[in-house]
């Protein structure tokens, strides 16, 4: 008997020239819940993936109970009795629970699905699941859905379950439940890892947490002997010096106030809870937070695309003059005269369309304008022209589709049609991602321009060492809450890592 | 009161209802093909070509033999028809399988263009064997157009009013019905079905669940295929009795599509479905109201099916819309 279920040597994953996962190996013992932890983009689902047979390794050796195996696919994984729970759940809305539980198992031809129910149901007693098997999954809530997934990998006789962030989409009751399964299916001898960024959460429910940081093994320590300090600062690391430009704040002047900003997401569940801050004319707000704190509702609140309840209260900071957003769609605030820009994190989905040219996707923010039955062609045209030269985008021609553009250069097609619209507040969620060094430092210097001009600029960013050089004030989401408002200049990384990892305490 | 008299006479009659099953034999092979090709999430508007090709494969199959022999027996015919139906219905389909889950080309685009084609081809290769037999019009397999009429012995003029309402048609009508039958079972009661039901619905889940995607929409669309061929066997086989008749198939095809949607993608439903769209689309012949009116009944399948549509759609409710990833192709990249 090898004492590890799963060992990891050297695995190495590169999508182009970016490495996901750089020489990791860590194992998992039997019988333990081991907790992956690690930022947003530190490689953990693209670890596990390969896991579950939807990456394969460039790189590196994977054992399965000491014996080195290759998985190429999720049949092999199944066959290894790797089951995987997905973040987005892989299940048929129309099937019952029973139905989509055995979709895909081989056996008799006929299904009898008495017996089939019958089976499942002694599977669900045994662990303690709350689970109708003949209730189909359009009706079930997405703690139930995550339910059939849970049964459906121990149907399939997994002896490994694969959970990732299985936690963002409950509230803390059923949290609780999943947590008290899971021990259940750890004393059966299953062997589980959990991927979250709850600090809370990993200290309460696993063995051992392994830490990785930016596609890197950092190390793994016993649970018992770990603390939150410690583990977010093997999280986080150290600081690290990028040299961004950060002028000093000038003329400054409110611009936006929220109070009390309360929205629910799309599943129902609270994503903003009563976030209150200030942005000011002439600064950069950042938002730093664990991906799925809240940004993307907060963002799209303020830009007319999210309801909610509360108060965003924007003021001109040239004429004083305040209106209120809250309740209003983004054609109804433009008409208000509020100039407001959004640059969406889903670049091609939400700001621009992949299959038309410069000059039509500046069309986009300006079609309405003029009074003649015909668009307008030459305005967008000359500020294609314009965006191309300033900016530097690298395009055969300014109609040329710009889904075939590399992603830094659709970026900058969208930032600079957004600044161009001369907007009092900027909003950027994500603006770096995927973006080479160059192109990064080519946007931070867009929005210090912006700033310089008197712009309020909100920066929702990921990587912490740019939030810390860029940002004048660092405002901290976690699980949609304000868990503190740092300043920049004189913030620690920790700090800052621990704001966002523990939810409702005050920044220390 | 003598309009009604003359409606009710009519349609009240054993003929009625004999032609209201002729005439939608053909639109159920060609619904259940259908429907297990949308099962599978592939839209296949080449069905109407497909009962084309599967008719001029069979008319072909059986003249190519009754001129080779100087004494055919039907039956053979029959196994010859059934031949040429298949290979060509096959071929048919093969093309828009390789376009739409091979090459992942637009649905939509791949089927109208197989429907042209394929008509074309029917009307091309009936003129065709005109110029060969040397007459100038109808060309006829007549020996193996009669086998395919061949009725059940004995049930058929023993039991009276009965037997000529259920046992007066050719081994085609009953294929028909167990086809159609057999599809049901297989799509809601076996294993096989429930993976090509999920295919149909979120392939990415059937993906993570270990189906194999593309076999199973090759195999659906094929079998589909070639049980619409059938449709346009039956019709130039047993309702024309072995003969071609240019566009004569007329739009059958396409109401085999509206039966799909009547059906709400059910092939048991169809078997019913198609003796009422086989009744109104005769139902036209029955109204003692003179041409202009005739043309404006001629819609009534069609009128049919939009309020079955209109009245599913307002539902809501899960199981009686389309399959959820219809005329979409599957990207494996993108899960």
């Amino acid at each position: 008997m090898a004492e590890y279920a799963i060992e990891l040597r050297g695995i190495s994953k590169y999508f182009g020239k970016v490495a996901a996962n750089e020489d990791i190996s860590l194992t998992l013992k039997k019988g333990e819940i081991l907790a992956l932890l690690g930022e947003n983009g530190s490689g953990k689902t693209t670890l596990m993936n390969m896991l579950s047979g939807i990456y394969f390794p460039d790189k590196g050796q994977i054992f399965i109970d000491g014996r080195e195996v290759v998985i190429r696919s999720p049949k092999d994984a199944y066959a290894l009795g790797i089951g995987m729970i997905h973040q987005h759940f892989k299940l048929i809305e129309v099937f019952t629970a029973a139905e989509n539980i055995i979709l895909g198992m081989d056996g008799r031809s006929m299904i009898d699905m008495k017996a089939v129910t019958k089976d499942v149901q002694a599977l669900i007693d045994r662990y303690g699941f709350h689970l109708d098997l003949n209730r189909k999954v359009y009706d079930m809530s997405v703690s139930e859905k995550q339910t059939v997934e849970i049964v459906k990998m121990l149907y399939r006789g997994a002896g490994i379950l694969i959970l990732d962030e299985p936690t963002a989409v409950l509230t803390p009751q059923e949290t609780d439940h999943l947590f008290s399964v899971l021990r259940k299916m750890k004393a059966d001898g299953k062997s589980i890892i959990i991927i979250t960024h709850k600090l809370h959460e990993v200290l309460d429910i696993s063995d051992r947490v392994s830490i990785l940081r930016k596609g890197r093994y950092i190390g793994t320590v016993d649970t018992k002997d770990a603390t939150g300090q410690s583990l977010t600062e093997m999280m986080v690391g150290e600081k690290m010096s990028l040299d961004i430009e950060r002028p000093e704040p000038e003329n400054r002047k409110l611009c936006l106030e929220v109070r009390n900003l309360t929205c629910l997401d799309e599943y129902g569940i609270t994503a903003l809870d009563r976030v209150s801050f200030t942005a000011y004319s002439g600064e950069i707000l950042g938002i730093a937070g664990i991906a799925g704190s809240g940004q993307k509702q907060l963002l799209e609140a303020i830009a007319g695309l999210q309801a909610g309840t509360g108060s965003i209260l924007f003021t001109d900071p040239e004429t004083g003059r305040k209106e209120e957003l809250m309740g209003r769609d983004p054609l109804s605030i433009k008409r208000m005269g509020v100039s407001l820009a959004f640059v969406p994190e889903d670049r091609l989905g939400m700001g621009l369309d992949g299959n038309m040219g410069m000059p039509g996707n500046m069309m986009i923010r300006t079609y309405r304008n003029g009074k003649a039955p015909l668009l307008e062609q030459k305005g967008p045209r000359d500020l294609s022209l314009r965006i191309k030269a300033d900016l530097g985008v690298v395009t055969p021609d300014i109609n040329y589709p710009i889904r075939r553009l590399s992603g830094g250069n659709i970026q900058k097609i969208l930032v600079g049609r957004e600044i161009a619209s001369a907007p009092k507040l900027l909003m950027t969620a994500y603006a770096v991602r995927g973006l080479d060094i160059n192109t990064s430092y080519a946007i931070y210097h867009l929005l210090n321009e912006q700033k310089k001009k008197g712009v309020a600029v909100i920066y929702v960013g990921e990587d912490l060492d740019v939030l810390m050089e860029l940002c004048d004030r660092i405002l901290v989401l976690c699980d949609g809450k304000v868990s503190g408002i740092v300043d920049g200049r004189t913030a620690a990384k920790d700090q800052i890592g621990r704001l966002m990892t523990t939810v409702g305490e005050a920044a220390s | 009161m003598n309009f009604l008299v003359k409606l009710f006479t009519g349609i009240f009659s054993v003929t009625f209802f004999q032609s209201a099953i002729t005439q939608g034999i053909t639109l159920l092979y060609g619904a259940s093909g259908e429907i297990l090709t949308e099962r599978s999430g592939n839209l296949n508007m080449g069905i109407p070509g497909i009962m084309y090709m599967g008719g001029i494969g069979s008319l072909a199959g059986a003249f190519l033999y009754e001129q080779g022999t100087g004494r055919p027996n039907g039956w053979i015919g029959v196994l010859c028809a059934i031949l040429g139906c298949l290979i060509l219905s096959f071929l048919g389909t093969l093309i828009y399988c390789v376009l739409t889950i091979t090459l992942k080309a637009n649905q939509n685009v791949s089927g109208l263009a197989l429907t042209t084609f394929g008509v074309g081809l029917g009307n091309f290769m009936g003129g065709s064997f005109s110029k060969i037999t040397g007459t100038a019009g109808q060309i006829t397999v007549y020996t193996t157009g009669q086998a395919f009429r061949t009725k059940i012995p004995f049930l058929s003029d023993h039991l009276g009013i009965f037997g000529q309402l259920f046992f007066n048609y050719g081994f085609l009508t009953y294929l028909a019905i167990l086809i159609a039958a057999a599809a049901t079972i297989f799509l809601f009661r076996t294993r096989h079905g429930l993976a090509l039901r999920a295919v149909g619905e979120n392939p990415a889940a059937a993906d993570a669940a270990s189906i194999n995607v593309t076999r199973y929409k090759y195999w659906a669309t094929l079998v589909g295929g070639m049980i619409a061929g059938f449709g346009g066997m039956y019709f130039v086989m047993e309702y024309l009795g072995g003969t071609w008749q240019n566009n004569g198939f007329g739009d059958r095809g396409w109401l085999s599509v509206a039966l799909v949607i009547f059906a709400i993608w059910n092939p048991s439903r169809a078997i019913w479905g198609s003796i009422l769209f086989g009744a109104l689309y005769i139902l036209f012949a029955y109204v003692p109201l003179g041409q202009a009116f005739q043309e404006l009944f001629k819609m009534a399948p069609y009128l049919v099916t939009i309020i079955v549509l209109v009245a599913t759609s307002l539902r809501r409710r899960k199981e009686t819309q389309p399959p959820a990833s219809l005329g979409l192709s599957y990207f494996r990249e993108d899960r």
